[in-house]
């Protein structure tokens, strides 16, 4: 079987805030939201930067990184959820503004994890050869679908969208993307929710922290099994940007030697949802703290409740 | 084989070790009338580590339900021994 690389990253990062105005509405003060979060400022969307607005920028990017012509992208896949609404999905918008003119289009929901196991689904499409190019991009506006005076949601979340391209490798090809990990544990479905009209979300976050706190931590060491590999032989570690404490809490768990890099974009983006692994493997990119080649874990968790966990090499 | 039940002051040590571990707190300040937040300074995150490595410690188990009506020490301690704790 052929294998299935990712040939290109792009980020499209929305306007930093800082935490001042949503202290202020929640009686709170930007040390409390630090010391909870991490969060400095979190990426807030204007009004011309819908979900495929975003997604379309940051895919956009994506392909000219990986020099791959759009018209070969053999699918695309959305991880969001904060549409505005239920129909239309985003995907297939999003491949007719990149000009993916011989592309499927779908959705993938799993909330926070959305990307994770989107990627998971793009290169197995890849590996069997259904597609030899795969766009999969996570967007959110995550700040349409919190309630702004909610203490336990209002300062964690933003907006953004992040997008990798997946591609064919040789049989055999050294990295790329490893097999998958995932777990779903839907009697805890009441811990995340967001319903009504307009949609509003809430979250017991003490139940949130502690089902993450002490699943990821097996569910990393199964996603380094499956790619062959053990925590200590990583470069780069980088789980869905929920909450500062939760990625310092597995790290420690982990015993994750100092020289791996571990991404913190929560400190700048906030909690971008199923945007937020993208973007901060970006950052790191950007940063220079990981490099071509290198061994990344990405962790996806979140609504559900629901995670997902697989070893890339960085593009 | 027959194992005694640990005592208020056993799980009390047991939760000051616990408390000094998880979030560095002097083990002389864990005192029955002290509070997680106000006076330990465990706030609501801090509090599920601690609640999770009880669960390890005294093998009992502790829904998340019940935090909330974890304010002091003294209630942690009243709560494990009533869950049965194990030395």
């Amino acid at each position: 079987m052929r294998g299935a690389t990712l040939t290109g990253l792009g980020a499209h990062r929305t306007a930093p805030v800082d935490n001042t105005a949503v202290a202020a509405r929640l009686g709170s003060s930007d040390a409390w939201i630090r010391s909870r979060t991490g969060i400095v400022t979190r990426g807030v969307a204007g009004a011309d930067e819908s979900v495929v607005d975003m997604a379309v920028s940051a895919g956009a990017k994506a392909l000219a990184a990986a020099g791959v012509d759009a018209a070969d992208v053999g699918l695309v896949l959305l991880a969001t959820c904060s549409l505005p609404g239920a129909l239309p999905h985003g995907a297939p918008e999003v491949a007719h503004r990149l000009g993916c003119t011989a592309a499927g289009g779908s959705d993938v929901g799993a909330g926070c994890a959305g990307f994770v196991y989107a990627l998971a689904l793009a290169a197995d499409a890849v590996r069997a050869g259904s597609a030899d190019h795969v766009l999969v991009v996570g967007s959110e506006r995550m700040l349409d679908v919190v309630d702004p005076h909610d203490r336990g949601t209002a300062m964690i979340f933003g907006d953004g969208a992040g997008a990798v391209l997946v591609s064919a490798a040789a049989p055999g090809a050294e990295g790329g993307v490893a097999r998958p990990v995932w777990s779903a544990d839907g009697g805890q479905r009441d811990r995340l929710v967001a319903d009504g009209s307009p949609p509003r979300m809430r979250m017991d976050g003490q139940a949130v922290y502690r089902w993450a706190t002490t699943t990821l931590p097996a569910l990393a060491r199964r996603a380094c099994d499956a790619a062959g590999c053990t925590v200590a032989d990583l470069d780069a570690l980088v789980p869905h940007q929920a909450n500062r404490r939760i990625t310092d809490s597995v790290v420690a768990a982990l015993g994750l030697p100092d020289r791996v890099a571990v991404a913190h974009d929560v400190v700048d983006a906030g909690n971008t949802s199923a945007a937020s692994v993208p973007l901060a493997l970006a950052r790191l990119v950007e940063r220079g703290e990981v490099r071509p080649g290198d061994r990344a874990l990405l962790l996806g968790f979140g609504a559900g409740l629901a995670a997902a966990g697989l070893v890339v090499r960085v593009p | 084989m027959t194992t005694t039940a640990p005592t208020e002051q056993d799980v009390l040590t047991g939760l000051a070790d616990v408390l000094q571990e998880v979030v560095g707190t002097a083990p002389e300040a864990v005192v029955p009338e002290a509070t997680f937040d106000f006076h330990l300074d465990v706030d609501s995150l801090a509090m599920v580590e601690v609640v999770v490595a009880c669960e390890d410690r005294f093998g009992v188990r502790i829904p998340d339900e019940d935090l909330e009506r974890l304010r002091t020490v003294g209630d942690a301690v009243r709560y494990i021994v009533d869950a049965g704790a194990a030395a």
